[in-house]
């Protein structure tokens, strides 16, 4: 087993707490994980991205080798594009939110954005803030955005939700049903949509 | 014992616990941080009271760990790459006294630059103190290397020098830990005019230092991570430093590599070892992360020995850092390709939050300077520095923590009027103390703005060491009280804030406007926690 994933998104989305929760998954399977992160400058609101990858065998490289990706997971459709070099053109998906994040005067009209995405082979387009709002709490897009990718990663859908209920557990037993009704909704929408 | 999930820095600093440190000095710095964050938020190292407070700046924090390891303890140090050039004085001359107590000193280089000015390589360093560099080469080395680099130097009464680079930084791995080491034992050095560097004592030490080197080398040779790997095509040979051999491995999955490999981590590197591997090959293929080191003593000064690819000659890119496809394609390796990026990418350059009080006080700025016209604000180091970028477009410079007050002041010295200093509070007592009272001793006309937020932004919010002492401290350097200015930088203050600002450019001489408001990156971070203890108390209280 290994699964290779970029995430992408802007600063505050939360995709390194969608790291958090596959590693914590992928660790509960007993598989190999590096995971490198971004820190200091790149946060402000800029792009942010983090390599994933998670494996059965050691895993040499921190960074995904070009081309190499599974998944292409962003919370941020612009921010999914960024990294359209990675992605392996035989098996490779990309999972991505619909909602634009525009703190730049440049921003794309979403429809061009949408139109490339729409072009590869293997893809899910989700309006996870909808999504998450009907589940409580607009801040469980990245959640609903991870469920959505769910049935791509090559884990154990219980373990995310243990996982889930891990890390989320310190606040609350609310927070972690609204979180695991993200994750849920996401999965859904997913296994439709595929 | 079960593996720990842990950043390369984050290895690092279980290492150092565990290694029985008594004390991380350290300023922060990215790719630096969390290495003293770690520290100070574990529990073991409260428990075994390891001073971990931050430092006011890179050189203090050096110079206070030498103080600690002459006390016998085992100090570690931790700064980014530049943080070393703030420290280099200390740095180097703490490879003449000699180390009593271990004594690492951690710097974090940033290839490619990610949030740095300048991709410099530490390793220089090392070779410039004549100490031995350790570069691990994953997270769980970073963590073995930390334990053994102490060991290190006790055994030879050395300074370690400890090389990492940004993508080890912060990339997490599993980590297995050893056992942990006491913490040594209050102790004195035999000799008590080993630190005093004296000319007379200093040309001693000097000669003890440059009597460890041949033991230096022979440690290299011994200590695993340095590693001849045999390989049967002998047409090329790889040398591979540090994180570079990860890269390298990741294009062999699972294969052998069918050259022999070169595995460096630790330098001086063992002469033997190259010896050995130099003349089984018939060229060598160079990778490295930061400068081309090795591949300049590789090459010799003439160039005429076997063939070099690296760096030097455009099989790597010069600058940047590595990852699996630089290597790969100097392997010779066909490259997988992903599909093209589309053209309708756009760039999402970082800025400053919403609602810091960075904007305010930039709006204010920009509207007195437009009397004077452009080109006359010097800048520091902080989240302030993307004031560069559009919409605020303020500053015009950012060279070197502390470089704003004295850049201006010889700017002002050179006509410049008037001429702005832009420093944040914790850059301030890092290294702008000194360049204020240059400012004062010379009286010139410029007006530094002290962007008072309570915190060290950038780096995500650590103590500044000024907090609560400013105006304090700027008044014993000798400012005039009626030129030191406190404003409150927000929108609704906006007029108000910018007659300060007029009034002191007008003045001929040194005045300090001190915006002060917190970070609200920091702000909303004390807030949840307060609430929380609230929280916490109530229902104390209601059970
Ligand atoms: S972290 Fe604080 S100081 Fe830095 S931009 Fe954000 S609010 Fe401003």
């Amino acid at each position: 087993m290994k699964k290779d994933i970029i995430l992408g998104g802007v600063g505050g989305q939360g995709i390194l707490t969608i790291a958090t929760v596959i590693g914590m998954a992928a660790l509960s399977e007993g598989l190999q994980l590096k995971q490198s992160e971004v820190h200091g400058m790149s946060q402000r609101g800029g792009d942010v991205q983090s390599n994933l990858r998670i494996s059965s065998d050691p895993i040499a490289s921190d960074l995904i080798p070009e081309g190499k990706a599974d998944m292409i997971l962003a919370v941020e459709p612009l921010e999914s594009l960024r990294y359209f070099n990675m992605l392996n053109r035989e098996t490779g998906w990309l999972i991505t939110s619909i909602n634009p994040f525009k703190n730049i005067p440049d921003y794309p009209p979403l429809e061009e954005v949408l139109a490339e995405i729409t072009k590869l082979p293997r893809y899910i387009t989700i309006d996870a803030d909808r999504i998450a709002q009907t589940q409580g709490s607009v801040k469980a897009a990245n959640i609903v955005v991870l469920g959505a990718a769910s049935p791509f990663i090559g884990l154990k859908y219980e373990s995310l939700e243990n996982a889930v209920r891990q890390l989320f557990g310190k606040k609350g037993e609310e927070i972690v049903n609204l979180n695991l009704q993200a994750l849920k909704a996401g999965r859904d929408f997913a296994e439709e949509n595929r | 014992m079960d593996k720990l999930l842990l950043l390369g820095d984050e290895a690092i600093a279980q290492g150092a616990v565990d290694a029985g440190i008594s004390g991380v000095f350290a300023y922060p710095g990215t790719p630096s941080t969390e290495i003293t964050e770690y520290i100070q938020a574990s529990k073991e190292a409260k428990e075994r009271h390891i001073a971990s407070q931050w430092s006011s700046n890179e050189k203090t924090a050096m110079e206070t760990a030498i103080g600690m390891s002459y006390a016998g303890k085992r100090a570690l140090v931790c700064m980014k790459h530049v943080g070393l050039n703030v420290a280099a004085d200390a740095f180097i001359n703490s490879a003449i006294t000699g180390a009593h107590g271990g004594l690492v000193v951690v710097s974090a280089d940033d290839p490619s630059m990610h949030s740095s000015q300048n991709e410099q390589d530490s390793r220089f360093y090392g070779k410039f103190a004549q100490i031995p560099v350790l570069e691990p080469s994953n997270q769980q080395e970073a963590y073995d290397m930390t334990r053994y680099a102490f060991d290190l130097s006790e055994k030879f009464g050395t300074p370690v020098l400890f090389r990492i680079t940004t993508r080890l930084s912060h990339s997490r791995s599993g980590v297995k830990r050893g056992e942990m080491h006491p913490q040594n034992e209050l102790s004195l050095p035999s000799d008590l005019k080993q630190f005093i560097l004296l000319p007379s004592i200093a040309r001693k030490q000097y000669d003890v230092l440059l009597g460890k080197q041949a033991a230096f080398q022979e440690e290299s040779e011994k200590s695993g991570y340095n590693k001849l790997i045999p390989g049967k095509d002998k047409s090329m040979g790889i040398v591979a430093c540090g994180i570079a051999y990860n890269y390298l491995m990741e294009n062999y999955q699972g294969e052998e590599i069918p050259y022999p490999v070169l595995k460096i981590g630790q330098y001086p590197v063992s002469r033997r070892l190259v010896r050995e591997f130099y003349d089984q090959v018939d060229s060598v293929l160079m990778l490295e992360e930061g400068y081309p080191v090795l591949e300049e003593l590789f090459r010799g000064i003439l160039d005429e020995g076997k063939p070099v690819k690296g760096r030097m000659d455009g099989t790597i890119p010069r600058s940047g850092e590595l990852n699996p496809n630089i290597v790969g394609k100097a392997l010779g390796k066909e490259i997988a390709e992903g599909y093209p990026v589309p053209s309708v990418l756009r760039g999402r350059p970082p800025l400053l939050c919403d609602g810091c009080p960075h904007w305010d006080s930039f709006g204010a700025l920009n509207e007195a300077m437009k009397d004077y016209g452009p080109g006359r604000v010097l800048s520091d180091i902080g989240c302030y520095t993307l004031s560069a970028l559009e919409p605020l477009n303020s500053i015009n410079s950012c060279v070197d923590m502390g470089a704003s007050i004295t850049m201006a002041v010889g700017a002002a010295e050179a006509g410049l009027v008037p001429a702005v200093a832009v420093i944040g509070d914790s850059t301030f007592t890092h290294s702008g103390m000194t360049g204020l009272l240059d400012a004062v001793n010379r009286n010139v006309p410029v007006t530094v703005v002290l962007l008072d937020n309570s915190t060290t932004g950038m780096t995500g919010g650590q103590d500044s060491a000024g907090l609560g002492k400013l105006e304090s401290i700027i008044k014993g350097i000798g400012v005039d009280e009626k030129h030191i200015r406190i404003i409150k930088p927000l929108r609704r203050l906006h007029d108000e804030n910018v007659k300060v600002f007029k009034e002191e450019l007008a003045y001929e001489g040194v005045s300090v406007i001190i915006p002060r408001r917190e970070c609200v990156q920091t702000l909303a971070r004390r807030m949840k926690l307060k609430h929380a203890k609230k929280k916490e108390t109530k229902e104390s209280v209601n059970n």
